[in-house]
């Protein structure tokens, strides 16, 4: 009996003190924006995902000490959805109803993000996604701060064409959507430039592929016709390091047959033996290299908040910046952190970029960058070889027959008064997400 | 005596000469304005300007340049900084400048290629035959009447057989383009079988020329040519093959004897591979200096690490799970998992760089068509090292004899008095440190990161049961088959499907012969 008592005493005790736990937790909730942060901490992905993590974190505490937005402090919500993509949608999911946040930052593949849209178009969200991806998408709930194919992949191509006379075109990728996807729009933008189907040779590899040994001799066959010959390659983390080993090991330099890369920055650089990669090319929207002072700052401060002065910064780090600024614009611009009002306040808005330029949040949710072609040197950085004014980010490619009609514009100029992320300018309808 | 002193002599009055020579000649001054420049047009015409000096260091600019050695500093010093030692570019004496104000001239690789060229038309006269015969190989493809010209001059004097053969090589190719028929007709006949990509290249659109004559001696030629660069494809394709397979063994190897010998299916595998290839870099982080040996010395420190790691791992949980299957595969995988984020927090999440020694880059040339990368061969050969060390053990010493005698029959091993417990723990530890051995290799092939394993736990599995549970030889024969069998399949079907067609392959030959390649014979097949 004694006992009994002595239990409830102290689970009542228990329970008061979490119950005052719970409202001075709910009394900070409310005096902080909340700002969910959706990167892979853990598993395959989290090679790239954590440093989104840590920019997003330094974003976040910088904004704090400028005195927050609306009076209010930010506060992250950092959750961890392990490289897994059904743990990202129910990740997005606790984000929004358990933390109630205003907006996220996050997902890397493009798997991971057709995961989470569904969520974030159900319960009216916002999501900035960082990363370069294969375009065809437009919704109103996503702004897309990384390139799309006309942003990264045509203007590669371009210099290619152009600069270095390319007339032979190997198109190798790793075998999922954004490969796929660019390599389709790559081959009929090349086919449409005049291009021999047997001047191009696509090939798909599996993920974390290791043994490339045909596929390279078989790239050296096909560039030793006489024609200078490129390789575009949206082959995908992992695979590339023993890609470019047996380049360079089966005696392949980047002046026989130069290599563009869309998935090679200068994080994937700093943990290699970069000496098979010198003078192979990348083409992105930002390089460190730049020389900014606005760049200067922003590395200062991220070597400085990660403690470590070799650390490099990279392209999805300065989509995130742009899309947090923007955010941030939106959210004192609409005066609230209500979802349709900072989407509405948000198109139209400019930021200032790192490499000298402004990001233009366009009507269909994509941005304007201008585009880098750089050679990798032997210090993991990039030689900057061309760059191009700032593009405009085409949601639909012009080049599919599929989706050459279609438009995306969430302030319903052009697809008809109302807004649309998927207009078909022909039948002048409005389809749902996809076709 | 004497003679030291002549030429101690000579090469003084040489230098005096050199010295009056630079200061006429002197490139620096014109170029140094363009460097400071600093774009792609400004350095290209100081390339262009260094090339056509007669200054007499300009092989050396050129070469730094190219090396990526030449830095420049603010107040105009041009240096070449090698192993952080600043020489003056043009005097060669050693500059006293703090290094971090000099800024690398960094060139792009359009620039290379003019430099390469620019410094093979140097190299044409090189004392040393083997630059005289690089320089000619590589300048095949620009020859025009005017260089043919020069090439005869220097055929002329040449002593050197292989370096003679690339020049009449190159007289040969211009020769395609001569006026004269007859000439022309002799020219596509001598280059039949010859197998330099140039050839190729200038023949096949003298295929379609007007002339039949012509046309069908280059078709000639180039049948000929082609039909011997096919052979060489096959070899070449046995070799990714056997390259790929032994790749597969070196993973197996280890759980042929922690699976096949013990029965244990052990899911940490993978990782225990990929702790070795975590020793290689820490031992290449230790010795900064001695990148060629490192690696040799990694792979007995590799043995030991992961084979201490998998007598822990065998007297910690294994051996509390014998004869329960089931439990070992799902603790053994919760043990990789442990193992994967430990490296994840301790170490990093990024892959870590493990640099490939000098020797084991580049590839060996056995002709134009046909070259063996380095790493590729070392691996096959270092397999074939392993599989013979490994089976030598197990047949010729105690622990061998008593390793098979346990995995035969465990009781009556017991009963003539061996310590099984202690056979256990080094078995498996045995099993392990291959495995370990077997990430050193690997850490030259691929990425190192938390994730090495895994790629290479099912290969592993699918090589030790298609080549029969037990039997070292089933391992060895099935993993260089496989490898084969994949890099056949490769070309025609691709690397996906070429990998789930192999896959399909097992899956059916395990139904027809569940005990594999070699099955076990005999009382311990029962078991």
């Amino acid at each position: 009996m004694l006992l009994t008592t002595k239990l409830k005493q102290t689970l009542l005790a228990l329970g008061t003190a979490a119950a005052i736990g719970f409202t001075t937790l709910a009394q900070a909730a409310d005096d902080t924006i909340k700002v969910g942060v959706l990167h892979s901490l853990s598993g395959t992905m989290a090679i790239s995902e954590t440093t989104l993590k840590d920019t997003m974190l330094m974003l976040i505490d910088e904004q704090n000490k400028k005195g927050g937005v609306l009076g209010k402090k930010l506060e992250a919500v950092v959750v961890d959805p392990a490289s897994n993509w059904p743990l990202f949608a129910e990740k997005a999911r606790d984000l929004i109803e358990k933390d109630k946040v205003a907006a996220t930052f996050g997902c890397w593949t493009s798997v991971s993000r057709k995961s989470v849209l569904p969520v974030f178009e159900e319960k009216n969200s916002l999501l900035f996604y960082p990363v370069q991806y294969e375009g065809e998408e437009s919704s109103k709930n996503v702004f897309y701060t990384g390139a799309s194919p006309n942003q990264q992949a045509i203007p590669a191509v371009d210099y290619l064409m152009n600069e270095l006379e390319v007339k032979r075109w190997v198109l190798a990728g790793t075998d999922y959507v954004y490969p796929r996807t660019t390599n389709k729009i790559l081959e009929a933008y090349l086919k449409s430039k005049g291009v021999d189907e047997k001047d191009i040779m696509i090939n798909y590899t599996p993920f974390g592929h290791s043994d490339w040994q045909s596929i390279v001799a078989d790239i050296k066959k096909f560039g030793s016709d006489g024609k200078k010959t490129a390789v575009v390659s949206t082959i995908n983390g992992d695979a590339n390091v023993p890609f470019y080993k047996e380049l360079g090991n089966q005696g392949i330099s980047a002046e026989d047959i130069p290599v563009v890369a869309f998935s090679v920055g200068e994080e994937e650089l700093s943990g290699i033996d970069t000496k098979p990669l010198v003078g192979h090319l990348a083409a992105w929207n930002y390089f460190m290299s730049v020389d900014t002072p606005e760049n200067k700052e922003f590395i200062k401060k991220w070597q400085e908040f990660t403690k470590n002065p070799k650390r490099v910064t990279n392209d999805p780090m300065e989509a995130h910046l742009i899309g947090f600024n923007l955010w941030i614009k939106a959210v004192e611009k609409a005066g609230t952190t209500d979802t349709d009002k900072v989407a509405e306040a948000m198109v139209g808005l400019e930021v200032p970029n790192l490499t000298g330029g402004t990001a233009k949040m366009l009507p269909n949710h994509h941005i304007t960058k201008p585009v880098f072609i750089g050679e990798i040197q032997e210090d993991g950085q990039f030689e900057v070889v061309s760059k191009t004014p700032e593009v405009a980010g085409d949601a639909w490619s012009d080049f599919l027959p599929d989706s050459k009609n279609i438009v995306a514009d969430w302030t319903g100029k052009e697809t008809g008064g109302t807004p649309c992320g998927n207009y078909n300018t022909e039948t002048k309808k409005c389809s749902g997400q996809n076709f | 005596m004497m003679k030291h002193l002549l030429t101690l002599f000579l090469f003084s009055l040489l230098s005096i000469t050199n010295a009056q020579a630079t200061q006429e000649n002197d490139v620096l001054p014109t170029i140094l304005p363009l460097l400071q420049e600093n774009t792609v047009a400004s350095k290209q015409q100081a390339i262009n300007t260094i090339a056509t000096s007669s200054d007499p260091r300009k092989a050396a600019y050129l070469q730094a340049l190219l090396a990526g050695e030449l830095y420049l500093h603010p107040d105009g010093t041009l240096a070449l900084i090698t192993n952080n030692q600043a020489l003056d570019a043009k005097t060669t004496e050693a500059l006293q400048l703090p290094d971090t104000e000099f800024k690398k001239i960094t060139t792009t690789n359009n620039l290379r290629s003019q430099l390469r060229k620019a410094l093979e038309q140097l190299n044409m006269t090189d004392p040393d035959p083997k630059v005289r015969l690089q320089a000619a190989t590589n300048l095949l493809s620009t020859i025009t009447p005017e260089i043919a010209q020069y090439w005869r001059q220097l055929l002329g004097t040449e002593t050197d057989s292989k370096v003679k053969a690339a020049l009449q090589l190159g007289l040969d190719l211009a020769d395609l383009n001569a006026t004269e028929k007859s000439t022309r007709l002799q020219a596509i006949q001598l280059l039949a079988g010859n197998l330099a990509p140039e050839v190729r290249k200038r023949l096949q659109p003298l295929t379609t020329d007007s002339d039949p004559d012509i046309a069908q001696a280059a078709q000639r030629s180039l049948k000929q040519i082609n039909d011997q660069i096919k052979l060489y494809s096959y070899a070449e394709t046995l070799f990714f093959g056997l390259s790929l397979g032994s790749v597969l063994v070196l993973a197996a190897i280890g759980l042929a004897i922690t699976f096949g010998v013990m029965g244990v299916i052990n899911m940490a595998h993978g990782e225990l591979m990929m702790l070795g290839a975590y020793t290689t870099y820490f031992i290449q982080q230790l010795l900064p200096n001695f990148i060629d040996y490192s690696l040799i010395l990694a792979i007995p420190a590799a043995f030991i690490v992961s084979g201490l790691m998998g007598i822990l791992i065998e007297r910690t949980v294994i051996r509390h799970l014998y004869g329960r299957p089931l439990e070992t595969l799902l603790a053994t995988f919760g043990i990789s998992l442990i193992l994967q984020q430990l490296v994840r927090t301790v170490v990093s999440p990024q892959n870590v760089p493990v640099a490939n020694p000098s020797w084991m880059s580049g590839s060996l040339e056995i002709n134009s068509v046909l070259s063996l990368t380095y790493n590729r061969l070392y691996i096959v050969i270092f397999c074939l090292i392993v599989f013979t060390l490994l089976f030598m053990v197990l047949r010729k010493t105690n622990l061998g004899l008593q390793v098979r005698a346990v995995s035969q029959n465990r009781a009556m091993a017991r009963a003539m008095g061996v310590r099984s417990a202690r056979v256990d723990a080094l078995t498996f530890g045995l099993g392990s440190g291959i495995a370990g051995v077997a990430g050193v290799a690997l850490s030259q092939l691929t990425n190192v990161g938390p994730n090495l394993g895994q790629s290479y736990i099912i290969d592993s599995f699918m090589v030790v049961v298609f080549g029969g549970v037990g039997n070292l030889w089933g391992t060895l024969v099935a993993g260089l088959s496989l490898g084969v069998v994949n890099k056949l399949l490769e070309p025609w079907a691709g690397a996906v499907l070429a990998k789930i067609l192999v896959l399909i392959f097992i899956i059916l030959f395990i139904q027809k012969r569940p005990r594999g390649l070699f099955p076990q014979k005999g009382r311990a097949a029962g078991d």
